[in-house]
Parts: structure tokens; C-alpha cells; sequence
């Protein structure tokens, strides 16, 4: 049990703005304070602030477990709901850590997407060389770990087939992607072989716009809006778990819907 | 069950009930604070949002595992109870039947004062509404939020509840009921201290 103590003189809360000061990350200065917050409870008994680090601890272990909740609950052949045309949302949401004026150019013609890790065939593809990959289209919804959902119309190819095509071990645990503004995610095997997860080159009828990820997003239906990754520049077969963007953050690694 | 404490006296509310009670209100306070914050991220509704001071979570990753964490909580000891109350009879004995008249008289003497609360272990018309009540509003805000977390494995769920966005609204909605029978109940039990006293010590 940690000894309870109580400084005289010392405000808890200035205490914790004080070790809040030394934490790196906002994200996590921000958390440890909320965290804090539910504990009026905690200053009033006096507790060391330790325990904030601790209940942090608590719950990212427990969102692990959630991981694993998760991918049990997770099915190859549940197919996630399509809508008709008309559903589609008009003016379907930009969202990103960044403004739509900062979204990464990609030059297409000089674009070639690195493929490596665990898989037999590691050569680079131009734009050309992937938009003669069969393709098809889906229009499912779009839902941001925010709340908000849209409707959208997203045309690829399956990642399943590409990565039967390059050789892949699929038997690896993970495929990670790194995208050109400097996100990343890595997601688990059996959603990279789910039938809609899907290399996307176009929004609608048009070639991917800049805000929609140009030249390639990673439309995965069957995970929240931030693990479906945009501008990807990079994808690598792995056992490793290279973590992404927002999930080092605190978000739900697994994050499937 | 009419068992004895050690110093005489009916028991009012069962161990199991007492536990199953405090558990619950531990993991519904977390689910509802951490809830506020989630909500904040995308409002419901454009001119309203909580103050984030009463939030839990800091930010919108703290509260989602603040929210993810309680559910198991909430809902395994959601479970124990509900079992426990059909297969012990308690709800049966304590819940059932409701009769229209009788709430309407029952309301009707709250309002002004009149209900009496003299017998801790038998309840009102109203009480007993309530109580279902609530019950009922925490499977709903289960389901729904189910249906919110997983529109695509749970996706028949979701559709019950008429659609992705729709469940967001039921669960908002009986998150609110909730917190309105928390007002009133907190209220109560503050007025009536015995009452507190029974689900602490059982009489």
C-alpha cells in the first residue's frame, strides 16, 4: 500500500500543475490533469500524486486487454454495412491533427510505394503500376473516434489480394503503414485480409483528392477514421507492433468498430 | 427472506444488494463523467456541451479509456444484479405489481409532501416505477452504447436501434434519464437518511 502524506502548506493542485509542467507531451499533461480531476476525491485524502501516474497505468492496460476483447469479437466475414448513392454525405468531412491547407502534396509521378518487411517481393510501385490492380468500389460509413460518422464512396483495391500478389507471410501479426506528413499505423493481420479493407485511389469518381489522402488511403470500414491511414507512402509486414500516431497517444490500439 | 441481523431487526437490502448498489454506483458515475467528455468531442446538439471541469478524462483518449474501462464494471455487475433480483424473487416481491392508481395517488401525495415513509423495505408505487425504470434505462444505454461501439460486428444491434446515428441519441438520452433519477434518488436518500443507512448496513 502507498503511504498516504500530506505536505503542509502545499496546494495538490498547484502540485500537479507543477508535475504536469515536467510531463513532455500536452496529450499527457491533459490526461494526468483530468485524471486528477476525478479526485477532488484524491487531494482530499491527501494521496501522492503517483497515484494519477498509476490509474494512467491501469487504464492503458486495460484498453490492452480491450485489444484483445476486440479482436476475439472481430470477424473476417462480417462485412461492414453499404449504403445506397443517396446516402452518401455531402461534402464528406476533412479531418486530420493538421488544417486542409497543411495536408502533405504528394507528387504522383514520382510517387513509388515502398513495400517491405515479411513479404517475398519487395519492389517499389508507381501510381500506374497500382491503378491497374483490380479495383472496386464501396460506400460505407466512416466513423471518427469523435462520435461523428459520414457516408462515403471509396474505389481500390483489395489489400488482402495485394498482399497475397507481393508474397506477403500473412501469418505475420501486422502490417504497418507510414504516411508522408510522418503518421503511421499498424494494424492486425485479419483486418489487413478483411475483404473491404481496401488501397483506395479514388473518392467518388475522382482520382483521391489531396484532403482524402493522395495517392493512396487505406480505407478500412471495419475501424474508427484515424487507423484508416491517408497519403501512405509505406507498408510493412511485421510481427513488431510499430505502434501509430494516435495510438502511442492514448488512443485504443485496436479501435474497431 | 425476512433474515435477522445480529442485533434483531429485518434486513432491508440484502449483502448482495448493497455490494451490487455501490459497485454500480461507482462504474455508472465513471461511465457518465467520462461520457460528458466523449460527448464533447461531436456534440449532439450545437449550443450545448458539459463543462469539461466536471468531465473525466482530461482529454478525449483519457475519457474513452475511462469509458472502456467502467463498462466492464457496469456491465458485469449489471448482470449480477439482474440475475440475482429474478432468481431471488426480489423484484418480483419488491417491484411488482405496478398499478396506474396507485402511482397516480402516490405522485400526488409526494407533491405535497403526504407519502409516507414509514416501512423502508416496502415501496411506493412511484419508488417502484422508478426503480424499473432506471433498471431499464441502464439495459438501453448498454445496448446502445454497444451498438455505437461496434456498428459493424454488433451491426443488427445498431439497426435495431434504427441506424448508427439514431443509437447515438438513445444512449444520450437514456444517459439523461439516468442522471435525472441520480438527481432525484441522491435527493432522497439525503432527506431519508435511514434509507442511506440501509443500503450501507442493511436496516
Amino acid at each position: 500500500m502507498r503511504k498516504r502524506r500530506i505536505i503542509p502548506g502545499v496546494d495538490p493542485k498547484l502540485l500537479i500543475k507543477d508535475a504536469a509542467k515536467v510531463m513532455p507531451d500536452p496529450g499527457r499533461r491533459f490526461f494526468l490533469r483530468g485524471a486528477a480531476s476525478l479526485g477532488a476525491l484524491t487531494f482530499l485524502t491527501g494521496c501522492d500524486i503517483n497515484d494519477s501516474f498509476s490509474a494512467e497505468s491501469v487504464l492503458r492496460k486495460i484498453s490492452e486487454f480491450n485489444d484483445g476483447a476486440q479482436a476475439l469479437l472481430f470477424s473476417q466475414s462480417k462485412l461492414a454495412p453499404t449504403y445506397p448513392e443517396s446516402a452518401i454525405t455531402k461534402d464528406f468531412p476533412f479531418n486530420a491533427y493538421y488544417t486542409e491547407d497543411e495536408a502533405p502534396e504528394v507528387d504522383g509521378k514520382a510517387y513509388k510505394l515502398i513495400v517491405g518487411g515479411m513479404v517475398e517481393n519487395k519492389k517499389t510501385w508507381t501510381l500506374y503500376e497500382l491503378y491497374a490492380l483490380p479495383q472496386e468500389r464501396q460506400i460505407t460509413r466512416h466513423v471518427c473516434v469523435e462520435g461523428w460518422s459520414a457516408i462515403g464512396s471509396w474505389t481500390g483495391a483489395r489489400l488482402s489480394d495485394f498482399l497475397k500478389h507481393i508474397g506477403a507471410d500473412t501469418r505475420a501479426k501486422y502490417v504497418w503503414f507510414r504516411c508522408a506528413e510522418g503518421y503511421s499505423n499498424t494494424i492486425d493481420m485479419a483486418t489487413a485480409m478483411h475483404p473491404q479493407t481496401q488501397m483506395t485511389f479514388k473518392y467518388g469518381n475522382e482520382i483521391l483528392p489531396v484532403k482524402y489522402g493522395f495517392p493512396m488511403k487505406i480505407r478500412i470500414p471495419t475501424k474508427l477514421g484515424f487507423k484508416n491511414p491517408k497519403h501512405v507512402m509505406e507498408m510493412h509486414v511485421t510481427n513488431k507492433d510499430l505502434g501509430g500516431y494516435w495510438e502511442d497517444k492514448g488512443y485504443n490500439w485496436f479501435s474497431g468498430l | 427472506m425476512s433474515a435477522q441481523t445480529a442485533d434483531g431487526g429485518a434486513v432491508i437490502h440484502p449483502r448482495w444488494v448493497r455490494i451490487t448498489h455501490w459497485i454500480n454506483a461507482v462504474a455508472i458515475i465513471v461511465m457518465i463523467l467520462s461520457g460528458w467528455r466523449i460527448y464533447n468531442a461531436s456534440p449532439l446538439f450545437e449550443d450545448f456541451d458539459f463543462p469539461n471541469e466536471i468531465t473525466l478524462g482530461g482529454w478525449l483518449a483519457g475519457a474513452l479509456q475511462w469509458h472502456f474501462a467502467a463498462m466492464w464494471l457496469l456491465v458485469i455487475n449489471g448482470i449480477v444484479y439482474v440475475t440475482l433480483g429474478i432468481l431471488t424473487g426480489r423484484f418480483r416481491r419488491k417491484f411488482l405489481p405496478i398499478r396506474p392508481g396507485e402511482v397516480a395517488a402516490d405522485i400526488k401525495a409526494a407533491l405535497t409532501f403526504k407519502l409516507a415513509h414509514e416501512d423502508l423495505s416496502v415501496y411506493n408505487a412511484v419508488q417502484k416505477l422508478l426503480y424499473l425504470g432506471v433498471i431499464l434505462c441502464g439495459v438501453i444505454v448498454v445496448l446502445s452504447g454497444l451498438a455505437i461501439w461496434k456498428p459493424v460486428q454488433l451491426q443488427e444491434l445498431t439497426a435495431l436501434f434504427g441506424g448508427y446515428d439514431i443509437a447515438r441519441y438513445v444512449h444520450f438520452f437514456a444517459m439523461a434519464a439516468i442522471v435525472g433519477f441520480l438527481l432525484v434518488h441522491v435527493a432522497l436518500a439525503l432527506l431519508v437518511p435511514k434509507s442511506l443507512r440501509a443500503m450501507i448496513a442493511g436496516k
